[in-house]
C-alpha cells in the first residue's frame, strides 16, 4: 500500500469481506458480439462498497463503467467470478437495488406523481398509500407543484429530481447511479449533488455513482475507483477523506480538495489518453 | 473587479409599449388566419365554377367527367328519393358497417401480434419471412378468394377490410415495441415491475404514438376493403352503388358515391384524431400550422 497524502490515500485491494454491501470479487465478463466475436468488457475486476459508503467510478469513455453497475444489477452475469449484494449472490433484480439513469427514464405518458408512485405500485402497494408516499417523496425533491405535470413539461434538471424521487421512494439499500447528471447544466448539477448527497445521508444506503467527470468523484466520494482504459480493471482507489456534509458550491475551491483532484487525475490523464487513442484507431 | 448592473428604465413605459407590439401581433396572427381561409375558400370557389363552366361549354364532356351541378343533383336525388337499391342511408349503414367491423377485427389482431411479436424474439425471427411473403401479396385479389368462399353478404367484405388493415398495423404495432426505450424497460424493471407488468405500462404505451398512427391510414384501408369487396359483389353498400352507376355510364352517381365517401372517411378521420389527442395527452403540442 502506498500512501499518496493525507486526504487521498491510495488503497490496496483485497478480497471484499462477507459483510459489505456490494462485493464484485475478481470479475471478468465477456459476451460474444451480434458478429460472432468475444468481446472483453471488464476483466479480473475487484471492488467492496461496504454499508453506507459513498463510491464513485472513474475512467475513460468505454472502459465497462456501466458494466460493473448492470453486474450488481443482475442484468448482466459475470463470466467468471463473483458479485455478491448484501452478503448474498446476484441471482435476480435485487429489491434493495434503485438505479437512476444517464438518459431520462421516466416514463413520458405518465405524469409526476404518476412516475414516482410506480415503483410501490409494481411492487403491489395499494393505490392510496404509493400515492400517499409519493407525494410526500416529490414535496422531500421540492416539486410539490408539479405533481400533475408531465416530463416534457418540466425543466432537465427537474426531470433529474422526479427520477431521485422515483429511485427513493422504494428504499434502496444500494443505490446505482449511472452519469445521472452529465446531461446538466453546471449550476443544476451542483444543486443536484447537493440535493443527492442530503438524501443519502437521510437514507444511509450504499453509493456506487459512475462519471466520467472527476471532480464530482472526487467532490461526492467517500472511495474512487480509477479504471484502465478498456477492457476496464481497477487501476488504483482512493480514500477520499474530505469532512462532511460536503456543499457542492464551495468544496471546488478547498485546497485539499484541489490537491486530490490533481493527484487522482495524474493517475487517470494516461488512461484516458489510451482510451482516445484507441477509440481514434478503431474509429467508434 | 466591479459588479456592472443596468441602469433603472423607465419600466412604465416599457411595459406599455410591450402592450401595443403584442396588440399588434395578435392582429397579425387574426389576418393571416383570415387569409388561409379565405384562399382555401377561393380555391374550393374557382375549381367548381371552372370544371362547371366548362361543362356547360362542353369543353369538358359532362358525359364522361360529370359536372358539380349533375352530382349535387344525384346526391339530392338519392337523398330524397333514394337509390335503386333502397335508401341511401342504408348503402352508407352497411358499408360503414363493414368498414368497422373488418377495422376493429383487423387492427385489434395486428396489434396483439405485433406486441407478441415484439416482444419474443424467437417468434419473431421464426414468423417474420411469413409475414414477408403474406405481405406482398395484393390482398385487393383475396376480394375474389373471399367472395367465393364467404358469399355476397357482409362477411366477405369485413374479412377483405381485416386482411387490408391487419398488415399495417402490425407492422407499426411491432415496430413501435421494438423501438420501446431501452433505459424506460430497465428502470422499470429496477422499479420491480413483473414482464407482465412491463408490457402494460411500458411497452404497450410507447407503441401507441405508432400505432395510432398506423390507425390512421389503416382506416382509409378498411373503407377501400369494404367498397372493393361491394364492388366484386354485393346486394347493398356504397361500392354496387358505384359498380351500377358505372354500369349505366351514370358519371354523377360514380362522383357522387365518391363524394360521399370521402365525407365519411374525413369524419371518421376527425373522430380518430380526437380519440389520439385523448390517449397521448401527455405527448408535448406538436408545432401546428395555422387555420387547421
Amino acid at each position: 500500500m502506498q500512501v499518496q497524502t493525507m486526504a487521498a490515500e491510495k488503497l490496496s485491494q483485497a478480497a471484499p469481506p462477507a459483510d459489505a454491501a456490494i462485493a464484485i470479487d475478481d470479475v471478468t465478463l465477456r459476451f460474444v458480439t451480434p458478429d460472432g466475436h468475444m468481446m472483453t468488457a471488464i476483466r479480473d475486476f475487484t471492488m467492496t462498497v461496504a454499508r453506507g459508503e459513498f463510491a464513485c467510478v472513474v475512467g475513460p469513455t468505454g472502459c465497462g463503467k456501466s458494466t460493473t453497475l448492470n453486474l450488481v444489477t443482475g442484468l448482466l452475469r459475470p463470466t467468471t467470478g463473483h458479485v455478491r449484494v448484501m452478503g448474498k449472490p446476484v441471482t435476480d433484480i435485487s429489491r434493495d437495488i434503485g438505479f437512476v439513469f444517464q438518459a431520462d427514464a421516466l416514463f413520458p405518458w405518465r405524469s409526476v406523481i404518476d412516475n414516482v408512485a410506480a415503483g410501490p405500485l409494481y411492487r403491489g402497494i395499494p393505490k392510496a398509500q404509493a400515492y400517499d408516499r409519493a407525494r410526500d417523496w416529490i414535496a422531500r425533491v421540492g416539486l410539490g407543484r408539479f405533481e400533475k405535470h408531465y416530463p416534457h413539461q418540466l425543466s432537465g434538471g427537474m426531470r433529474k429530481r422526479v427520477a431521485l424521487a422515483q429511485t427513493f421512494i422504494n428504499q434502496p439499500k444500494i443505490l446505482l447511479m449511472d452519469e445521472p447528471f452529465s446531461a446538466l447544466d453546471m449550476q443544476t448539477r451542483t444543486a443536484m449533488q447537493d440535493e443527492l448527497l442530503g438524501l443519502w445521508s437521510e437514507q444511509k444506503s450504499s453509493v456506487v455513482f459512475v462519471t466520467h467527470d472527476l471532480e464530482e468523484a472526487v467532490a461526492l466520494a467517500d472511495k474512487v475507483y480509477v479504471l484502465t482504459a478498456g477492457p476496464g480493471t481497477v487501476k488504483s482507489v482512493y480514500r477520499i477523506d474530505l469532512p462532511r456534509p460536503r456543499v457542492m458550491a464551495d468544496i471546488r475551491y478547498d485546497p485539499k480538495f484541489v490537491e486530490i483532484a490533481k493527484v487522482i487525475w495524474n493517475d487517470l490523464r494516461e488512461e484516458v489518453q489510451l482510451g482516445q487513442s484507441r477509440t481514434l484507431q478503431s474509429g467508434h | 473587479m466591479t459588479a456592472i448592473s443596468p441602469t433603472a428604465s423607465h419600466a412604465a413605459v416599457r411595459d406599455a409599449s410591450i402592450a401595443v407590439a403584442e396588440a399588434r401581433a395578435r392582429a397579425r396572427l387574426r389576418r393571416r388566419h383570415a387569409l388561409v381561409i379565405g384562399l382555401r375558400l377561393a380555391i374550393l370557389v374557382a375549381f367548381l365554377g371552372l370544371w362547371e363552366l366548362g361543362a356547360d361549354y362542353n369543353i369538358i364532356d359532362p358525359f364522361f367527367f360529370a359536372s358539380p351541378s349533375g352530382i349535387w343533383e344525384q346526391i339530392w336525388s338519392w337523398i330524397t328519393e333514394g337509390t335503386s337499391q333502397g335508401p341511401l342511408w342504408l348503402q352508407i349503414y352497411v358499408t360503414l358497417e363493414e368498414t368497422f367491423l373488418g377495422f376493429a377485427i383487423g387492427a385489434l389482431g395486428g396489434i396483439a401480434a405485433g406486441i407478441i411479436l415484439g416482444r419474443n424474439r424467437l417468434l419473431a425471427d421464426v414468423f417474420s419471412i411469413y409475414i414477408k411473403i403474406a405481405n406482398s401479396v395484393p390482398r385487393v385479389v383475396l376480394g375474389s378468394v373471399f367472395i367465393i368462399a364467404l358469399g355476397l353478404g357482409m362477411a366477405s367484405k369485413v374479412a377483405l377490410a381485416v386482411v387490408m388493415v391487419f398488415f399495417v398495423v402490425f407492422a407499426n404495432a411491432f415496430q413501435g415495441v421494438r423501438e420501446a426505450d431501452r433505459a424506460m424497460i430497465a428502470n422499470a424493471q429496477i422499479l420491480g415491475a413483473s414482464p407482465f407488468q412491463i408490457t402494460r405500462t411500458v411497452i404497450i404505451p410507447s407503441a401507441m404514438s405508432w400505432i395510432l398512427a398506423s390507425l390512421h391510414v389503416s382506416f382509409g384501408f378498411a373503407l377501400v376493403g369494404a367498397v372493393v369487396g361491394e364492388f366484386l359483389g354485393a346486394k347493398q353498400g356504397m361500392g354496387l352503388l358505384i359498380s351500377t352507376a358505372q354500369g349505366a355510364f351514370n358519371a354523377n352517381g360514380v362522383f357522387a358515391a365518391m363524394i360521399i365517401l370521402a365525407v365519411m372517411a374525413l369524419v371518421v378521420e376527425f373522430i380518430i384524431t380526437r380519440f389520439e389527442n385523448y390517449v397521448v395527452k401527455w405527448r408535448p403540442a406538436p408545432f401546428n400550422e395555422q387555420g387547421t
